[in-house]
C-alpha cells in the first residue's frame, strides 16, 4: 500500500533539525541543569527515527551510512577512556578535572572532562536506540 | 586509593568494547581476548596478594567520599572470587577456541564473553548495593546473549524462560534496593551495616532481608527457585555452559553471603535458620533430580543445585569453621563444576550426544579423558584426598559441633547420592561396550583436553595443599564474621 506522505515528509525535514538542535542544547545543559548525554541521546535518536518513519529505510541508509553497532563501541571506548585518564594521573577511576579557559569569540569557557564522558554516553544511547528499533522495524 | 581494585572490571569492559569494532576479524579477536583474560588473571592475583598483605583495599570513584559516592571494596573474599572467575574465564575461553562454531564467533561472542566477566567481577568488587544491581544486569544481559547465541529451537525455548525468571528477579532486586533506601537512607553496604546496628534489625528490615534473599536465591538457584537452571544450562555449547555453571549461580551465592554476614547479621535466629532450611531442601531436591537423569549435562546441572546448598549451609550454621568450609566449597565447586561441563563437551565432541544410554566404552578409546574425568568426578563426590573432601569435611564437622544433626545427615546423604550419580556417568559413558563408531574413536581430542588440564591439577592441588588453602579461607571467614573491619576500611575509623 502506497500512501501520500507529503505533509509528514515536508514537516519532518524542518522538525528533525529543530529536535536535533534541542538535543544538542540538552546535552550541554546537562552539566549544571537537567539534561545530559542520556536524554540528549534519546532525543537525537527520536529525531533520526522521525526520518526513518517519514522516508523509507533504504534512502535514509544511503543518507546516514553509519554502522550503529560500531558507534556503540566507540561511545563506550570514549566514556571508559575518559574515566581512565585520571587513573594515569594518580587519581581514582572517573575522577574529573575542569578548567576555565578564555577562548576568542566565545569568552570564558568552562572545560571539563565530564563532557567527553557524556559524549560517549550520548553516542551509546543514540546508537543503541536505533539498533533496537531498526532490528525490530526492519524484520519484514 | 588503589586503581588496581577496579582493573579486573575495567580491563574486560574496555577491551570488549574495542572488540566490537573488530567483529569481522576473528583471529585478531581470539588473540586479543586471550591476552585480556590472561592479564585479568594476573591483575586479580596481584590484587589478592596485595589485599592479603595490606588489608582491604578500597577505591572511591571520582573521589566522592564513601557513603555518598560509589566505592569499590576488595576484601579477601571478593579477591578470591575474582581470581576464581578469571581462572574459569581463561579456561573456558581456550576451550571455546577449539569447540565453538565460527557462526557464533561472528556474532560478537568475544565482546559479550568479556562483558560477562566484567559484570561478574564488578558484582564481586562493588561496595554499593545499587551498583551491585547494575553489575548483575551487565552480567545477565551478556548471559542472555551467550545463552541464546546459535539459536537452536531448544535454546530459544529454554532461554526465554531464563530471561523471564531473571528479569523478574531483577525487578524484585530493584524493589528491595528501593525498600532499603527507604528504610535506611543509604545503599553503601558498609553504611547500611552501621545504620542497622543503630536501629536494630526490626520487622521491616527482616522483610527486606527475606526479599533480597528471594532475589539472590532465584539467581543462585536455591530451593524452590531452581527450576529454570537444569534446562537452560543444557542448551548452550559446553564452553558457555561451563562458564555459566561455574560462575553465574555463585554470584548470587556471593551476594547472599556478603549481605547476611555484613548487613543482616543481627537476627540470626530468624534469617539464618531460614537459610539453613533452604540449604537442606536445595541439596536434597537437587541431588534427587540428578539421580533421576540420564543425560550427562543434565546430571551436572542438577548437581549445581545440590552443591549450592552446601555453600548456603555453611552460611546458615554461621560459625567461622562452617563459613570457611562454605568458602572453600565455592572455590572447589567453581573449578570442578566448570571442568566437568568441559568434559561433557569433550565427550560430546567424540560421541555426538550427551545421552548416557547412547554412550559407552570411551575408556578404551580415550583413556586420558576418562581418567581425568574420573579424578574430577570423585572430587565432586568428596573422596579424599581431593578438594571435595576437604570442602565437605568442615561443613559436616561444624554441623555436628553446633548440633544441627538433620542438615548434617542430609549433607552426608547428598554426598553419597552425588557419588552414585557421578559413578553412573562413569559407568555408562566410559565403561561398557563401545557405542561410538571407529571413526569417532580415532578422533584426536588433545587440543580440547589441554585447557581442562589446569582445572584437574587445581582440584588435586586444592586437595593436597588443603592446609594453607584452608587457613586462607578460614582467614576470609574470620574477616567476614568481623564486619567492623570492612566497615572501617570503607568509611574510615
Amino acid at each position: 500500500m502506497k500512501t501520500n506522505n507529503l505533509l509528514l515528509q515536508s514537516v519532518t525535514q524542518v522538525v528533525t533539525f529543530l529536535i536535533f538542535a534541542f538535543s544538542i542544547y540538552l546535552f550541554f545543559a546537562g552539566h549544571n541543569n537537567p539534561g545530559g548525554g542520556f536524554i540528549g541521546g534519546l532525543m537525537t535518536a527520536s529525531a533520526l527515527l522521525l526520518l526513518y518513519l517519514a522516508f523509507d529505510i533504504q534512502s535514509i541508509k544511503k543518507a546516514l551510512a553509519f554502522n550503529y553497532v560500531n558507534i556503540i563501541a566507540i561511545g563506550l571506548i570514549i566514556s571508559l577512556a575518559t574515566g581512565m585518564v585520571s587513573m594515569f594521573l594518580g587519581g581514582p577511576f572517573l575522577n574529573q578535572y575542569d578548567q576555565y579557559v578564555h577562548v576568542p569569540l566565545f569568552g570564558e569557557v568552562h572545560l571539563t572532562t565530564a563532557v567527553p564522558f557524556d559524549l560517549g554516553i550520548y553516542l551509546v544511547v543514540v546508537a543503541i536506540a536505533l539498533v533496537i528499533i531498526l532490528a525490530i522495524g526492519e524484520d519484514a | 586509593m588503589n586503581s588496581l581494585v577496579i582493573l579486573p572490571v575495567l580491563l574486560p569492559f574496555l577491551i570488549g568494547a574495542v572488540l566490537i569494532l573488530l567483529a569481522k576479524k576473528h583471529q585478531a579477536q581470539r588473540v586479543i581476548t586471550s591476552l585480556t583474560v590472561l592479564s585479568m588473571l594476573a591483575a586479580s592475583v596481584i590484587l589478592a596478594v596485595d589485599v592479603y598483605q595490606n588489608g582491604i583495599a578500597t577505591m572511591e570513584m571520582g573521589d566522592w567520599p564513601a557513603p555518598f559516592g560509589i566505592v569499590f571494596v576488595a576484601d579477601m573474599f571478593a579477591t578470591m572470587m575474582v581470581i576464581l572467575s578469571s581462572i574459569v574465564g581463561v579456561v573456558c575461553l581456550f576451550f571455546a577456541f577449539s569447540t565453538i562454531s565460527t557462526e557464533r564467533e561472528k556474532f560478537y561472542f568475544y565482546p559479550f564473553y568479556l562483558f560477562l566477566l566484567a559484570g561478574v567481577n564488578g558484582a564481586f568488587l562493588t561496595g554499593d548495593l545499587f551498583n551491585m544491581f547494575v553489575f548483575f544486569e551487565v552480567m545477565l544481559l551478556a548471559s542472555y546473549v551467550l545463552i541464546v547465541m546459535g539459536g537452536t529451537k531448544y535454546q530459544l525455548r529454554e532461554s526465554f524462560k531464563y530471561v523471564v525468571i531473571n528479569v523478574f528477579a531483577s525487578m524484585l532486586f530493584l524493589i528491595g534496593v528501593a525498600y532499603i533506601y527507604g528504610a535506611l537512607g543509604t545503599l553503601n553496604m558498609a553504611d547500611m551495616a552501621v545504620r542497622i546496628e543503630e536501629t536494630g534489625q526490626t520487622g521491616i528490615l527482616n522483610v527486606i532481608a527475606i526479599l533480597l534473599l528471594i532475589v539472590f536465591a532465584s539467581k543462585g538457584a536455591l530451593f524452590p527457585l531452581y527450576f529454570w537452571l537444569p534446562k537452560s544450562y543444557y542448551g548452550p555449547p559446553s564452553a558457555i555452559a561451563a562458564l555459566f555453571g561455574g560462575l553465574l549461580t555463585k554470584v548470587g551465592i556471593y551476594a547472599i553471603i556478603r549481605l547476611f554476614t555484613l548487613v543482616f547479621n543481627h537476627d540470626i535466629g530468624f534469617t539464618h535458620n531460614i537459610i539453613l532450611a533452604l540449604a537442606g531442601f536445595t541439596m536434597f531436591f537437587g541431588v534427587l533430580g540428578a539421580v533421576s537423569q540420564f543425560d550427562f549435562k543434565r546430571i551436572l546441572s542438577y548437581h549445581i543445585i545440590s552443591q549450592v546448598g552446601y555453600m548456603v549451609m555453611g552460611l546458615g550454621i554461621f560459625t567461622p569453621l562452617a563459613l570457611a568450609g562454605a568458602i572453600y566449597y565455592i572455590a572447589h565447586h567453581i573449578i570442578v563444576k566448570s571442568a566437568l561441563f568441559l568434559f561433557s563437551g569433550a565427550t560430546e565432541s567424540i560421541t555426538g550426544t550427551t545421552d548416557l544410554k547412547k554412550m559407552g566404552g570411551i575408556l578404551k578409546t580415550h583413556p586420558l579423558l576418562a581418567w581425568m574425568f574420573f579424578i574430577t568426578a570423585v572430587s565432586l563426590a568428596g573422596i579424599p584426598p581431593l578438594s571435595g573432601f576437604f570442602s565437605k569435611f568442615p561443613l559436616i564437622l561444624s554441623g555436628m559441633q553446633e548440633g544441627r544433626y538433620i542438615i548434617t545427615a542430609v549433607a552426608l546423604l547428598v554426598g553419597l547420592l552425588t557419588l552414585f550419580s557421578m559413578l553412573k556417568i562413569f559407568i555408562y559413558a566410559f565403561w561398557g561396550e563401545q557405542k561410538h563408531t571407529d571413526e569417532q574413536a580415532a578422533k584426536k581430542i588433545g587440543p580440547i583436553l589441554l585447557p581442562i588440564v589446569p582445572m584437574v591439577l587445581l582440584t588435586i592441588i586444592l586437595g593436597f595443599a588443603a592446609e594453607p588453602i584452608f587457613s586462607y579461607s578460614y582467614g576470609i571467614a574470620e574477616e567476614l564474621l568481623e564486619p567492623s573491619i570492612y566497615i572501617n576500611s570503607v568509611l574510615g575509623e
